[in-house]
């Protein structure tokens, strides 16, 4: 469940859904991370393309991906394409995140968030829990009802 | 019809208990308006010039009586007797209080219907052909694919926040009822060499205020794979489409920018990728969802003849009734288009009237056009005369299906915050001045249509002739288009030159049909001519 933090230093996320150690750097923009071979954190911008760091999974603990304003959808499918390719760290999403915009991006892989505006926590909950099914198979693994209706367990 | 099993209530209901949070949260200063807009957005709430708007999905235009009947009783308890049907199948509510909005929501779920995704940058109501299921020339009945894409596109993560609002249309046959080019993806579906079904997509289609014709992006998409190419079509829009500026952000301007050969080479390695990651539902979904579009059992002993001795019945039949895939049946239009009346508006009681006629006569299905009228899609031959008559003592008998009276209009300066001028008085003159109704015969298919601004909710750039609301220094203004098309003739209309007032816009288009009428060749229909002649004739008619 989710670990809530008092906001602490610029980019250190609010809210968790993991268990392992957070990642003790600081994320640098794709280009930095690019040349710095031992770096582990990045940051996305909204108009990147996920894909450059496709190559660079295997040293990558930490990816950021940043909402310069919450109607920027960009950033959805950058977390999508990440945990498609096997990314298995910590996704963080940063900047303006809004409680009713968590669950979607829990679907599509974030497992944590550092809004610019602290979020309630109990809101959060409350948001999260108002749907018992999806649709569409994500990487969330969360069973779709298409599946459910036939039987299955896997999307 | 398709009915919710326990899943896609569960859904809905979730949904209305979710907006009820967010409403009240709005209500006790918890949220600004600034955020709580998208929210409202995504289940169809707007703010306009008097009150708040709610639109009500529609799926793919087709409604069951007792859907019907519940949006009466919606605009009797929560709206001023009336709703207005849309150009994209659906109904708007004019006169919505913000405290009711989680309460209608309420009511919808209760006969499967919601308001989900009716606005936003997300994607909206699927739309479909109007004769779907009943029509004989259609490949298959396209709904359960379009039922299919709902399900797909309703809550969907990745496509919340795209650049601007996406919209899908699905048809199945070469006559194109619902300006299926015009849309962000248009899907018409077709059957290959090998007898398979599957779906022809085009893609980045649009109206507003740069109107293109979505170009064809691949030829076959097949059933198995549906999911997984919309996925990667709305994928690649999501991280490439514009959105420095919000009326270059539609998908068209993507595809137009980087031209349709890349936008489909870009879309081709999305879906070589996302098709491995076996997102597609099995095939038993979309056969589970036909079940329920199987025709209805059609009379087999009925009779295929129609008594048209009474005159008056004859006129509404000759226009209004077309050709059923059964002989003993036939498709009826309820043209929401009286004389001097509102297009697309329906009161309280005509919509409980139109409930009770689907399920006297047409097996309790209706159908939203989108030309803002009502089908009623499998009559019996036999029961037309009696289904006629009672329309017609309730003022739902016009004759006037696709001839000039059959107007499209948007609800403009009245109601839309956006406007520039007024649509709704405009559409009500030119009905009066063509309301002959041997004129109207005389002057054929004529579509015309209306927007009150550049947004073309009343699709004008698909009018044989469209009329644009502007602004021209404070005074309401007209601009006069000719040629275009949302059907299978798809085109784009052009303008015809400086403006003209309220008044000065009516005598013009009386000009052009005058001027249609002297040059028609025979079986000319008044874009034919246009067409055929050009705008110079016009031009000269209308300035010289
Ligand atoms: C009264 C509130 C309404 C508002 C504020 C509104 C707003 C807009 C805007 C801003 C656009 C342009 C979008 C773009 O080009 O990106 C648009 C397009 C459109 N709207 Fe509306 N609209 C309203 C009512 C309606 C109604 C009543 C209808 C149906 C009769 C309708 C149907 C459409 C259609 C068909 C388009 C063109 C779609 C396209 O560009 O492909 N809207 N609307
Ligand atoms: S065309 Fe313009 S005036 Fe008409 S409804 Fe759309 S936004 Fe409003």
């Amino acid at each position: 469940m989710a670990e809530s933090f008092a906001t602490g230093g610029v980019g250190d996320a609010q809210l968790r859904y993991r268990d392992d150690e957070p990642c003790a750097q600081p994320a640098v923009t794709v280009e930095a991370f690019k040349g710095q071979t031992n770096a582990t954190a990045v940051r996305l911008e909204s108009g990147e393309d996920a894909r450059e760091l496709l190559a660079m999974l295997d040293r990558l603990t930490l990816v950021v991906v940043h909402f310069p304003a919450f109607t920027d959808g960009r950033g959805y499918s950058a977390a999508r394409i990440l945990r498609e390719a096997g990314y298995a760290g910590e996704l963080r999403a940063a900047g303006d995140v809004l409680v009713d915009q968590i669950r979607y991006m829990r679907r599509c892989g974030f497992d944590s968030f550092a809004p610019d505006a602290p979020l309630d926590a109990a809101a959060v909950e409350r948001a999260l829990g108002f749907y018992d099914h999806v649709y569409q198979p994500t990487v969330d693994g969360q069973t779709p009802v298409w599946t459910l209706r036939h039987g299955g367990d896997h999307g | 019809m398709y009915q919710y099993d326990k899943y896609d209530q569960s859904l809905v209901d979730s949904r209305v208990a979710e907006f009820r949070d967010q409403c009240e949260r709005r209500i006790a200063g918890e949220m600004t308006e600034d955020q709580f807009k998208p929210l409202r957005l995504q289940n169809g709430l707007y703010l306009q010039l008097h009150a708040y708007m709610l639109r009500v999905a529609i799926p793919y235009g087709t409604l069951s009586g007792d859907q019907m009947r519940m949006l009466a009783t919606i605009a009797r308890k929560y709206d001023r007797d009336y709703g207005h049907f849309t150009t994209r199948q659906n109904i708007q509510y004019n006169w919505i209080k913000l405290e009711d909005a989680a309460d209608i929501l309420q009511d919808l779920s209760t006969v499967e219907m919601h308001a989900i995704q009716t606005s936003g940058n997300c994607i909206r109501n699927i739309s479909s052909d109007q004769y779907a299921g009943a029509s004989a020339e259609e490949a298959a009945d396209p709904r359960p694919w379009a039922e299919l894409l709902r399900q797909w596109s309703s809550f969907h993560p990745e496509f919340a926040h795209l650049p601007r609002k996406f919209k899908i249309c699905v048809i199945a046959s070469d006559t194109d009822r619902a300006a299926m080019r015009l849309h962000d993806i248009g899907i018409q579906l077709v059957e290959n060499d090998a007898g398979e079904l599957g779906a022809r997509f085009y893609v980045g289609g649009g109206m507003g205020r740069t109107p293109m014709i979505a170009p064809l992006i691949r030829e076959f998409v097949s059933a198995d794979d549906l999911i997984s190419y919309c996925e990667a079509c709305l994928r690649v829009y999501n991280r490439y489409g514009r959105r420095d500026n919000k009326y270059k952000a539609r998908i068209k301007i993507l595809v137009h920018e980087i031209g349709a050969e890349e936008y489909k080479r870009q879309v081709e390695e999305e879906f070589a990728h996302i098709k491995t990651l076996n997102l597609d539902p099995p095939r038993a979904e979309l056969e589970r969802i036909s079940e329920f579009f199987a025709p209805p059992a059609f009379d087999a002993e009925a009779p295929t003849e129609v008594d048209l001795s009474d005159p008056d019945f004859r006129i509404w039949h000759d226009q209004n009734v077309a050709e059923h895939k059964n002989p003993a049946y036939a498709i009826a239009t309820i043209s929401l288009k009286p004389v001097g009346g509102i297009p697309g508006d329906a009161t309280a009681d005509q919509m409980d009237l139109m409930a009770d006629l689907a399920k006297q006569y047409s097996f309790d299905e209706c159908r939203v056009t989108h030309s803002q009228n009502i089908v009623l899609p499998h009559v019996r031959k036999a029961d037309l005369y009696a289904l006629w008559q009672k329309l017609d003592e309730a003022g739902l008998a016009p004759a006037n299906l696709d001839l000039i009276g059959d107007m499209i209009a948007c609800p403009g300066l009245d109601y839309c915050s956006l406007a520039n001028a007024r649509s709704i008085p405009l559409a009500q003159k030119i009905s009066q001045r063509f309301a002959d109704q041997q004129r109207q015969k005389e002057l054929g298919e004529l579509k015309l249509k209306i927007s009150g601004c550049i947004n073309a909710c009343g699709h004008h750039h698909a009018g044989h002739i469209g009329i644009l609301g502007v602004d021209r220094k404070g005074v309401e203004n007209y601009q006069l288009l000719f040629g275009g098309s949302g059907a299978e003739d798809v085109s784009l209309a052009k303008i015809t030159g400086p403006g003209f007032t309220e008044d000065g816009v009516v005598d013009a288009i009386e000009k052009a049909t005058d001027l249609y009428l002297a040059q028609r060749e025979e079986g000319e229909r008044f874009v034919d001519t246009y067409r055929r002649i050009g705008m110079e004739p016009f031009k000269e008619a209308l300035y010289g």
